[in-house]
């Protein structure tokens, strides 16, 4: 007898109880739904990430105060300092280096006549920011040089703060209140919106020294570093801010570092070590949702079996051999599995899409890969084989003369 | 040669501690063309000579012979093709697919006999017109009168053309109007040169068949033809 036979006899075997079918189904439709939506959300975001940060440029350099280091326990409390000190300091003594600003990040209210607004950062960078990140003024200017030399009084803010203050179409040259403070505004940042977890159009820009005033001195002692190397000494510019940094903050030769260096492929690595304990973590929950959706499908072939004892007999006294009940049977299981599969997939697909267009930041449409595809179908078939060689093996052992006479 | 040579067969079970003898040495010969009905008592062992006679079952000892072929040196396997080619199964209960057509239903030996699908179908037609239900075949069994069911069983019985017609009680569960319908086809698929091996222990149908062989405790009693009366 053919498999294709099989098959026959498997779907007309199914089509007379699709609810059963279904029901029966269920736990393999959830898990493989589980790791389509999953997969297709984890590939969207990495799309996404990869993007961003390669739009940033592979020679962009983070430099953060290493705050854990001032917690380890056992190690003498010292305080973890990173000043704008330090980076003028590996401006001038690391060849390589293209641009450098410092940063502080502080919580204000921004205030325009009447209207208020808590943008999501305040910023006190320098004039290199724009470059270093990729991310330049829509309308007006950056600060300039003059602007920090002489510490004027200006802001730059993204487009969403235009719109919460109502500064109106001619946003430039507006006087605003930076946490009390007066401000003129001399630019409005291009539109960029959702990026690597912040909304880039609700932040608020001051100069450096004009941040340090609002936020208070101490905020100068725990700055972040930006910085731009030249594209071929990456490497060379690395080394030299930790040899820099080590000797200024008279770090003992076996002692860790009190700051961290991240660049583009570290954040790409950490982004991607993220995702893949999130999907590590869905992997398992799904593996479990398999073996319960597998037990589900022996359970109702076991019950198949049993309610079919009289057509197995009969198939047999006309002549089926065992391996044939045994191939009915196991194909019916896999059928069923695969039908779940299949039932999961689509479900994956439109979760996904869903979530996708949910979330508030932009991903790209949900994208399921073939090897996803594959894997869905390939392991509810496996879960199908596992879980139904069972109750088939035991339907193709049945003796003919005691199937017939089963009531 | 016999179609059917049997010698010496037996059959024994053990129930519990008690060791049964279903059947305790029966010779038998049937030639091909033969209707022969075995009649006993409930326990009188006709049910296991049926299943052994149907290839169901292998015998504690002794011989069968079917066509030629050592029944009892057969495995699993070769018992399945045998039931496959030679055995023509009617059932007390007709034992019918109830979710497929009797179309369906009649190509089912031929399904594990590995025909192609388009001479299935025409072979199924042909066993359906020959026992009148030419105009039933896409009924499922639920759709057809007891008879019409019995003889949906006896069109798959007849689809693959074997040696025997093995028929266990088949007006069981039929009114005597629907038997004698079923028994008349049964003698006119004997005179067409069918085989017919009927396991029964009602009198008035083993009168039917030309032979009647009799079994009490696990022995042929009697082996007589059918005397003419009626």
């Amino acid at each position: 007898m053919h498999v294709l036979e099989s098959f026959r006899i498997a779907l007309s075997a199914l089509r007379t109880n699709p609810l059963r079918a279904v029901l029966t189904t269920l736990g393999i439709v959830i898990a493989v739904a589980a790791v389509v939506a999953v997969v297709s959300i984890v590939q969207g975001l990495q799309f996404m990430i990869v993007g961003e940060l390669q739009s940033v440029g592979a020679n962009f350099i983070i430099v953060l105060p290493d705050m854990q280091q001032q917690q380890a326990p056992g190690v003498v409390a010292r305080q973890i300092r990173l000043t704008w000190d330090d980076g003028q300091a590996i401006a001038r003594e690391v060849p390589g280096v293209e641009r450098i600003t410092p940063m502080v990040l502080g919580k204000e209210e921004v205030r325009y006549r009447d209207r208020r607004y808590e943008p999501e950062w305040v910023m006190g960078v320098n004039d290199d920011f724009p470059e270093i990140h990729n991310y330049f003024v829509g309308e007006g200017r950056f600060f300039s040089e003059i602007d920090l030399r002489n510490r004027r009084r200006v802001v730059v803010v993204g487009q969403e703060v235009v719109d919460e203050l109502r500064l109106g179409a001619e946003p430039v040259g507006r006087e605003i209140y930076v946490g009390g403070r007066a401000a003129t505004v001399i630019g409005v940042m291009e539109e960029k919106g959702q990026s690597l977890g912040q909304d880039f159009d609700s932040l608020v820009f001051v100069p450096y020294d004009t941040a340090l005033t609002l936020f208070g001195r101490r905020a100068g002692d725990q700055v972040q570093l930006r910085l731009k190397a030249e594209p071929e000494a990456v490497a060379e510019v690395e080394d030299g801010i930790r040899r820099v940094l080590r000797r200024r903050h008279d770090i003992p030769e076996d002692d860790p570092n009190d700051f961290q260096i991240l660049k583009q492929d570290d954040l790409l690595d950490l982004y991607r070590s993220i995702l893949g304990a999130v999907t590590a973590v869905i992997g398992g929950v799904v593996g479990v949702a398999l073996v319960v959706g597998g037990i589900g499908i022996m359970n109702i072939m076991l019950v198949s079996v049993t309610e079919r004892t009289r057509e197995i007999g009969l198939r047999k006294a006309v002549g089926a051999r065992r391996r044939d009940i045994l191939w009915q049977f196991l194909i019916e299981a896999v059928t069923l599995s695969l039908v779940g599969g299949a039932i999961g997939l689509a479900a994956g697909y439109g979760l996904g899409a869903l979530v996708t267009s949910l979330l508030p930041i932009d991903l790209p449409p949900a994208y399921v890969p073939l090897w996803a595809i594959l894997l869905a179908f390939g392991f509810s078939a496996a879960v199908g084989v596992f879980f139904g060689i069972y109750p088939a093996g035991k339907a193709s052992r049945l003796d003919p003369i005691e199937a017939l006479r089963y009531e | 040669m016999a179609l059917i040579e049997i010698r010496d067969l037996r059959k024994t079970y053990q129930m519990g501690t008690e060791i049964v003898r279903a059947l305790d040495g029966v010779d038998l010969e049937i030639d091909k063309g033969e209707y022969v009905a075995i009649m006993g008592a409930s326990g009188s062992g006709k049910s296991t000579l049926m299943n052994l006679l149907g290839c169901l079952d292998t015998p504690t000892s002794g011989s069968y012979r079917l066509a030629d072929t050592a029944v009892e040196e057969l495995d699993d396997e070769e018992l399945a093709a045998i039931r496959n080619q030679e055995i023509g199964f009617v059932f007390q209960t007709f034992n019918l697919l109830s979710r497929t057509t009797a179309l369906e239903n009649v190509e089912l030996p031929l399904v594990y006999a590995a025909v192609s699908r388009r001479e299935r179908r025409e072979r199924a037609k042909r066993a359906l017109e020959r026992v009148g239900l030419a105009d039933r075949m896409d009924h499922r069994p639920n759709q057809l009168s007891g008879g019409q069911r019995q003889r949906v069983a006896i069109a798959r019985a007849l689809v693959n053309e074997p040696s025997i017609l093995l028929a266990d009680e088949p007006t069981g569960n039929l009114d005597s109007a629907t038997s004698t319908e079923i028994m008349a086809l049964f003698d006119e698929l004997h005179r067409a040169g069918n085989t017919i091996l009927l396991v029964t222990h009602e009198q008035d149908i083993a009168e039917h068949a030309e032979r009647q062989v009799v079994l009490r405790d696990g022995r042929v009693l009697s082996d007589r033809p059918t005397t003419a009366t009626a």
